[in-house]
């Protein structure tokens, strides 16, 4: 929709004064925002060093949750995959294992270079298995280093999980048939 | 004439023709929702997915509903039939059959192959609702990973419509599968120790609406919402069925058959089904080899065209053009073999033409089979699969006859092959599963030149002076003609492993044609040429493809 010539407003630049032409006035301005600062409190910290707290809603590196068993939570669904906007998850699929469950990830490979860490993998996931984790000064040597495979993904888990930086934060279902609603952790059902 | 009103719409059904609700409504654009009912299968209105309100409009303009909903797939439409998919209580029934499908049906969407392009999602998605009321637990069943070498059935996941015991009942004939015990007990089964292992057992796994019977060769492949499917033709017999290849990042994960009245109806045998793997294969040919002495040496594609190309002028020179044979795979499409007769009745115009290898496993097999596993009479055939194991023997055999006044078969060839003196051969084979027997090989030892076009190496380097790369069915373009004479496009699916030229485009430089090939150009070439093709002169053969009378 084009602007109307009414709505637009111009405006000029202001003409100075000859205090401003001095320029003196301007200088003292930004001198003393700087020796301002100086004797203020400090927002920024020496990072190696020290650890900024990050909320626990940071979207940093992934992980793949364990289930109650310690086995992979997934059960290769693609749906992270399926709403990756930078299509970085690879997911190689296979009947798994163990009795109780039917599908696994024989290969699940995260590129974190590719990765624009929006969260939703973690959003699409049926089963929490994937979580966003608050670790963020991810770091390597060559590009094929971090491409972070299901072993490390899990490592990553165990990680955070025993450090106690990352709660597991989302835990709507239970695995088995993939993320049965369960009657307890539902909201009371409509029309009942 | 009858007129038939669905949601208030008239539609027009021919005097001749006898159909049911669903199908009146899907002439007037209505979905009417339904899982048991198969246009190929018989009717047992068991889901009672199809309710829908019923009426009669009379000659004097009124119309008197019945009181009841009745099911779509088994009331026929008859002239002043009202049928109403839309009101309060068709709209009831459709959410109160929905929920009951569902009772027991596990949330198991994620790791089920169907999602996508399960019939229980999308109607729970059109006509259902969110939520299950059941406080009770869902009833477990056991997954049957024995009920076929090619079928897994995930027994909890059924809806119990019996496509696939009908299936097995009436097309196959084989009756493999049963409904075993009652009520919300009642499972698919087979009969101990008999599993479904007959040649068109992979079909059940295509008119299953939900995911309950899935294939071992696809499962858990591919969500199917990445696969991207291109409408082409089954190489695998005579036959030639009307298939998708679904795709994905240029690998193909599986065949299904496409509606073709005129050849395959809904179905395709599993040989064709699973017949695909040579595609995906890492044993292929990759890269043109030339023999020099007694080393391999890798050629780039001009370079062969140029080899080959002064090969032929040398043997045209020396006068041992008639000493040159042609043999031509009938795996090759159309517009290819066209390609490639021409090309080498330029270069020696008096060399031999052959009709290459087909492999035939006799008697063609027909279905249904009846209770002793004896064929139906062929006019009672409901699936065909043919003994002749080629896709276009006939496409061939016409080319063939426009520059022969005979067709030369291999056996015939190969027995005269020392008689006349044969010195130089051309070979094109693009069937995947022949292999040349000894014997065929050391007739082939003595040449003076043998150019091999293969999909794989096998046995050549010990025999040939020049390996050049095939492409295989799903990266073809052409058309291929079947036993019945049906001319069918065949499109490619994928692009052909890095650098390799198809055959077609290897043929079309070789001939020094400018531009590049183009198969409906080149097909429209050949009608105009050839009388018997004539129809074959038009932009498009169609979904179903153009019947060519004149075909043995």
């Amino acid at each position: 929709m084009p602007i109307a010539p009414s709505e637009v407003k111009w405006i000029d630049e202001r003409t100075l004064s000859p205090w401003d032409w001095l320029y003196l006035p301007a200088l003292w301005e930004g001198l003393s925002t700087t020796v301002r600062h100086m004797f203020s409190k400090k927002v920024t910290i020496e990072f190696p060093e020290q650890r900024p707290s990050v909320p626990p809603h940071y979207k940093g590196v992934h992980r793949l949750n364990r289930d109650e068993q310690g086995r992979v939570r997934c059960v290769a669904c693609y749906l992270c995959a399926t709403a990756c906007p930078a299509h970085c998850i690879d997911i190689v699929a296979a009947p798994s294992p163990w009795p109780d469950r039917e599908k696994y990830p024989e290969l699940f490979v995260i590129d974190e270079l590719r990765c624009i860490y929006c969260g939703m993998c973690e959003e699409a996931c049926p089963v929490d298995a994937i979580e966003l984790t608050t670790l963020y000064d991810l770091t390597g040597f060559s590009r094929e280093e971090m491409l972070f495979d299901k072993e490390k993904l899990l490592a990553v888990y165990d990680y955070t999980v025993n450090k106690g930086t990352d709660a597991i934060r989302t835990l709507r279902g239970t695995l088995g048939p993939a993320s049965e609603i369960l009657e307890q952790q539902s909201a009371p059902l409509p029309n009942t | 004439m009858a007129i038939i009103t669905v949601n208030g719409r008239d539609i027009e059904i021919g005097d001749h023709e006898s159909l049911n609700l669903i199908q009146a409504a899907q002439r007037a654009g209505v979905e009417i929702p339904h899982y048991c009912w198969h246009p190929a299968l018989s009717v047992v209105a068991s889901c009672r997915m199809c309710l829908v309100e019923v009426g009669e409009k009379r000659s004097d303009g009124s119309i008197v509903m019945q009181p009841r909903v009745v099911p779509a797939c088994q009331t026929p439409a008859k002239h002043g039939t009202v049928v109403v998919t839309n009101s309060p209580k068709a709209r009831a029934a459709q959410a109160a059959t929905l929920e009951y499908l569902l009772l027991n049906h596990p949330l198991d969407c994620p790791v089920c192959d169907q999602a996508g392009e399960c019939l229980l999602q999308d109607y729970s998605y059109k006509y259902g609702r969110a939520r299950s009321r059941l406080r009770e637990g869902k009833l477990a069943k056991a997954d049957k990973y024995h009920i076929g070498d090619q079928i897994v059935l995930f027994t909890d996941r059924c809806v119990m419509c019996t496509r696939c015991v009908r299936f097995t009942r009436e097309i196959s004939g084989t009756a493999e599968l049963e409904v075993i015990h009652r009520g919300d007990h009642a499972e698919i089964d087979i009969f101990p120790g008999k599993p479904c292992n007959n040649k068109l057992a992979g079909n059940v796994v295509d008119i299953c609406p939900v995911g309950a019977l899935c294939s071992k060769d696809f499962l858990y492949k591919q969500r199917v919402w990445f696969l991207k499917s291109q409408k082409s033709v089954c190489p695998q017999c005579a036959t030639g069925c009307s298939i998708w290849i679904d795709h994905n990042k240029n690998i193909v994960y599986r065949l299904r058959p496409r509606y073709n009245p005129q050849a395959n109806g809904y179905f395709m045998c599993d040989e064709g089904r699973f017949g695909y793997h040579h595609v995906n294969s890492k044993e292929r040919l990759l890269q043109p080899l030339g023999r020099q002495s007694s080393e391999w040496m890798p050629l780039n594609w001009l370079q062969l065209v140029q080899e080959i190309r002064s090969r032929l002028d040398e043997i045209r020179q020396a006068q041992e053009d008639h000493l040159t044979a042609l043999v031509l795979s009938p795996w090759l499409t159309l517009e290819e073999a066209w390609l490639a007769c021409q090309w080498m009745r330029q270069m020696c115009p008096r060399a031999k033409l052959v009709r290459g290898p087909i492999r035939d496993l006799g008697e063609d097999d027909i279905y249904p089979k009846t209770s002793r596993g004896e064929a139906v009479p062929r006019d009672k055939a409901k699936f065909i699969i043919r003994g002749e194991k080629a896709p276009n023997r006939c496409g061939l055999d016409i080319i063939l006859r426009h520059y022969e006044t005979t067709i030369v078969t291999w056996t015939q060839w190969l027995e005269s092959i020392a008689q006349q003196n044969i010195l130089h051969v051309y070979f094109i084979n693009s069937d995947p599963l022949w292999e040349a027997s000894a014997l065929e090989l050391e007739a082939l030892r003595s040449l003076r030149t043998l150019v091999v076009h293969d999909i794989f190496p096998r046995d050549w380097p010990s025999v040939a002076h020049w390996l050049i790369p095939a492409t295989t069915f799903a990266e073809k373009s052409g058309t291929y003609i079947n036993a019945d004479g049906l001319a069918q496009t065949v499109r490619p699916a994928i692009i052909p492993p890095e650098g390799m030229w198809s055959e077609a485009r290897f043929f079309w430089q070789l001939l020094d044609r400018t531009g590049l090939y183009h198969a409906p150009t080149v097909r429209r070439e050949i009608a105009s040429t050839i009388a018997a093709l004539q129809p074959l002169d038009a932009d498009e053969l169609g979904e179903s493809g153009i019947p060519i009378r004149s075909c043995a």
